[in-house]
């Protein structure tokens, strides 16, 4: 698929910070990206460079190919919908709508048909006469969105767009926002420090952190596949240790011997291994000492319903593993167990 | 919180001593007799003295031309120099931007007064057929430091203002004198127009730099009421005194209901 | 019109005005200072005359060396520091009563405080001579009571100067402190009785420390204004009371000394140079 937004190598410092550190990334016609990250990592000064109310200090971003570098925010073909959502107070509804398309010149009919169509597409056509006081947050946010479509943008930059709206409506807002965009066929990008919203919606996903893409991907991949542990420490739990290549499929470690189904780099070398801790199993304790198994005491379980999260010591590490509660014999504290996991689920980060 | 009542008290206090004093002129002023102090008898004849004095009307006249100009020009150049302090982030000599926009608040209106002259009357020399000093003038110096009034407020008022706004509008294609005049100014509104009332009232409360920088022909109504007050009390002057703070409370309680109707309608 | 125009347009504004209206009478009035006293229109010697530089410090000495004039600007100080005191101690009870009322009556209270303001000075001072001169309603109703004989002498003192001063830039004193004892969480005062101290001991040892950049501000836009104050000290003072104000606006209007008048007013802006700056940065550059 052709690429809408291509961003190469672009670089921002904020006086001695480094917001973006030569980001390189191309963003497809038809899919919704979110870029998730810590707060400072870089990710909202990436969508407001992309809208041009960030200059960059090198690199460039095209989009359609067009290099959009000395172009102002008013010249490029995207919008922004803001995490304040910033609609102008002493504006109508209709009005806000109105606003981006009279800047292209439209007026009379041909105005109010597209106000129309854009309100209508969030269900807010019968409040456009209210202003932007007299709405409730989950009303604004629909407001702020048919203002940046009724522009019909190449691409929509959403900056948290989640972020202001209770538990409840985020969870709706969340889903209408994956429909809209297969509806309307054009890229999202939102900015989201939550990776549960961020695997929800997205079909891709960049993770962030000081300025520096760690790794792209479909969530699912970035989930059972992080490249490092930045991007595993994200994305839930995982048991990791340090340890070094002993041959062509195993590690030595804090946890023994690890054999690994991945490939993994030259013996002698550094790496760390991570299993997520619901591919752990636990049974009665067993003396043979195999590879991908350790044995310890239970230290602490914590109860969460349908799951439970048992923590295992084992010399000076504690073994975090996730059960489902009613599968198998219950555990309880203190009791000796051996901990195993197929290999399979083992991942090679880089040290 | 413990209800400390010597606070209450303390706050009572100050606030009469704050308008007592305003009460009595106001009281003295519908005294019948011309010794001021001996009370014989309610009259609103003074006020129909005062209404009849050529020379005050004259000079209240000449006051409120003077406000509504000069208060109009703060505005205008107030409001340019807020908005740079507030939005333009760390320019050229920012802070000497800063000093001059900020500074004729707070330096005494006898250098003000002084200095503004000395330029006028250097002007004056330097450039032919330049008028005189009169109204003009008085309106500059006027404006030269309630500016910094407005340009502060101004400013309060931007700080306090969601920056996202101008970005949303450049974003929708608005370009900036686009933005500044549909979306900033509008949103600055109640700034100016405190401004606006906080320049107008300064104006109408000067009589050193207007004594300055005003020609023989213009006298303004506070350097007539001081010039009549270093004769003394009079009661005619008691009945423009009542009058003057009739009217300011008129003003500051439109302006306050305005204020409210605006904010009730926010929420 | 793109961004950069945008911006430059919009600066050049208020810099042309300020060059004209703030720097250059400045720099006239340094000028001035430096020329002679001369019969004519204007009342001054030109600085460069037929070629040759024509500059004197003899103003400067003047002020210097009369001490008339250097005690005028220590007794300007003098009042208005003693004015500033009595504003802190008068203000700050009512900035915290207001800071502790309850909510909604809060703005009531401060329009209550900031209306007199709007009133013009001249007319409130005007006021204040009404109610304390010889004749006027305070002795008027102590004559009446019997508590005095003679008319008390309260106005043309310094006393009623310091006095015209509070009640004039009593605001000033007071919305600075409010702001800033508003802003002040009340669970610290809370806590500190909670771990023993006394209310007093609380104040003394949490608000007060806590409110001191409010009462600093409020100080100085008492402060500043006082020492140049000519208005109040020409209505209430008495001839005794010499303040600076006063003292320029004689030279400059019965004796028509320009120079020194300008030499005056340069030494007085030295004066204020340093609680005008402290200004600029409290007002000026916090956001």
């Amino acid at each position: 698929m052709p690429a809408v937004i291509r961003i190469e190598g672009l670089t921002k410092r904020f006086g001695d910070v480094i917001a973006l550190d030569a980001v390189s990334l191309d963003v497809a016609e038809n899919e919704f990206l979110a870029l998730l990250g810590p707060s400072g990592c870089g990710k909202t000064t990436l969508l407001r460079a992309i809208a041009g109310l960030e200059t960059p200090d090198a690199g460039q971003i095209l989009i359609d190919a067009v290099n959009q570098n000395g172009r102002a925010p008013y010249q490029r073909p995207v919008n922004m919908m803001f995490q304040s959502y910033a609609l102008f107070p002493h504006m109508t509804v209709a009005d806000n709508v109105a606003f981006g398309l009279r800047q292209d010149g439209l007026k009379g009919a041909a105005l109010t048909d597209r106000v129309r169509e854009a309100l209508a597409r969030v269900e807010m056509e019968a409040l456009g006469t209210r202003k932007p006081q007299q709405l409730s947050g989950g009303q604004k946010q629909r407001v702020a969105l048919a203002r940046c479509l009724a522009k019909r943008p190449r691409a929509l930059l959403l900056d948290e767009p989640l972020a202001a709206l209770d538990k409840h409506l985020r969870e709706r807002t969340q889903l209408e926002l994956m429909t809209l965009r297969e509806k309307l066929g054009i890229a999202f990008i939102v900015v989201t420090h939550d990776q549960d919203e961020a695997m929800g919606m997205a079909t891709r996903v960049a993770v962030m952190d000081r300025g520096r893409i760690l790794q792209t991907g479909a969530p699912r991949d970035l989930y059972d596949r992080p490249l490092n542990r930045a991007v595993a420490g994200f994305f839930g739990h995982m048991n990791i240790w340090d340890g070094a290549v002993t041959g062509t499929d195993s590690v030595a470690c804090a946890a023994g011997t690890v054999r690994v189904a991945d490939p993994l780099p030259r013996e002698g070398a550094m790496v760390a291994v991570a299993v997520r801790p619901e591919q752990i199993t636990l049974r009665g304790p067993e003396n043979d000492v195999g590879s991908n198994q350790i044995t310890g005491v239970i230290a602490e379980v914590v109860y969460g319903g349908t799951v439970s999260t048992y923590f295992v010591r084992h010399g000076e590490h504690r073994l975090r593993v996730v059960r489902q509660n009613g599968a198998g014999a219950a555990f309880r504290r203190g009791d000796t167990v051996t901990a195993s996991w197929p290999a399979a689920a083992v991942r090679v980060l880089a040290p | 919180m413990r209800r400390i009542p010597w606070l209450g008290l303390a706050l009572a206090a100050g606030l009469a001593f704050l308008y007592v004093p305003l009460a009595a002129v106001i009281v003295y002023s519908f005294n019948a007799s011309r010794l001021v102090t001996v009370w014989t008898g309610f009259s609103t004849a003074w006020y129909g003295e005062l209404l009849n004095d050529r020379q005050i009307m004259a000079a209240a006249n000449t006051s409120l031309v003077v406000g509504v100009l000069s208060a109009t020009l703060a505005v205008i150049v107030g409001a340019a120099a807020g908005y740079c302090l507030a939005r333009f982030g760390a320019f050229r000599a920012r802070w000497l931007f800063a000093t001059a926009t900020i500074a004729p608040l707070v330096v005494p209106e006898v250098i003000t007064g002084l200095s503004l002259l000395l330029l006028f009357v250097a002007a004056e020399s330097a450039v032919p057929f330049l008028p005189g000093r009169g109204l003009a003038t008085i309106v500059i110096a006027h404006a030269s430091f309630s500016m910094a009034t407005v340009a502060l407020i101004v400013r309060a008022r931007l700080a306090g203002m969601d920056r996202e706004i101008e970005d949303a509008a450049s974003d929708l294609g608005a370009r900036p004198f686009t933005v500044f005049f549909r979306i900033t100014l509008p949103m600055m509104a109640p700034a100016l127009a405190a401004g606006w009332l906080l320049a107008f009232v300064l104006s109408l409360d000067d009589v050193v730099i207007a004594s300055f920088v005003a020609g023989p022909q213009s006298t303004t109504l506070p350097m007539v009421i001081y010039s009549s007050i270093r004769l003394g009390v009079s009661p005619k002057i008691n009945a423009l005194a009542a009058l003057l703070v009739a009217a300011t409370a008129l003003l500051l309680g439109c302006a306050a209901l305005a204020g409210r109707n605006r904010l009730s309608g926010r929420r | 019109m793109s961004a950069a125009r945008f911006r430059k347009t919009l600066l050049a504004v208020p810099w042309v005005w300020a060059a004209l209206l703030f720097f250059l009478p400045l720099a006239i009035v340094v000028k001035i200072s430096l020329a002679e006293t001369a019969v004519g229109v204007p009342p001054y010697t030109a600085l460069i005359d037929h070629g040759a530089l024509r500059a004197t410090l003899a103003n400067y000495r003047d002020v210097f060396a009369d001490s008339f004039y250097a005690g005028a600007y220590v007794s300007s100080v003098k009042i208005a520091g003693l004015a500033t005191i009595l504003a802190v101690l008068a203000g700050y009870p009512m900035a915290y009563a207001i800071a502790r009322a309850p909510e909604r009556r809060r703005g009531l209270l401060l329009l209550l405080v900031t209306l007199p303001f709007w009133t013009s000075l001249l007319i409130r001072i005007y006021a204040w001579i009404g109610l304390l001169r010889p004749g006027g309603v305070i002795n008027a109703v102590l004559e009446s009571v019997g508590l005095i004989d003679t008319p008390l002498q309260m106005i043309n003192t310094t006393a009623a100067v310091c006095f015209g001063m509070v009640y004039a830039y009593l605001p000033f004193m007071v919305l600075p402190l409010y702001a800033r004892l508003e802003r002040l969480d009340p669970a610290l005062v809370e806590a500190a009785g909670d771990l023993g101290a006394t209310p007093w001991r609380a104040f003394l040892s949490v608000t007060l420390p806590l409110s001191l950049p409010g009462v600093m501000a409020g100080a100085l836009l008492v402060f500043i204004p006082c020492v140049g104050e000519f208005v109040i000290p020409d209505l209430l003072g008495g001839p005794d009371t010499v303040m600076i104000g006063k003292v320029l606006w004689s030279e400059f209007f019965s004796s028509r000394d320009w120079p020194l008048s300008a030499a005056l007013t340069v030494v007085m802006m030295a004066v204020l140079v340093i609680p005008v700056l402290a200004v600029q940065r409290t007002l000026g550059e916090e956001p």
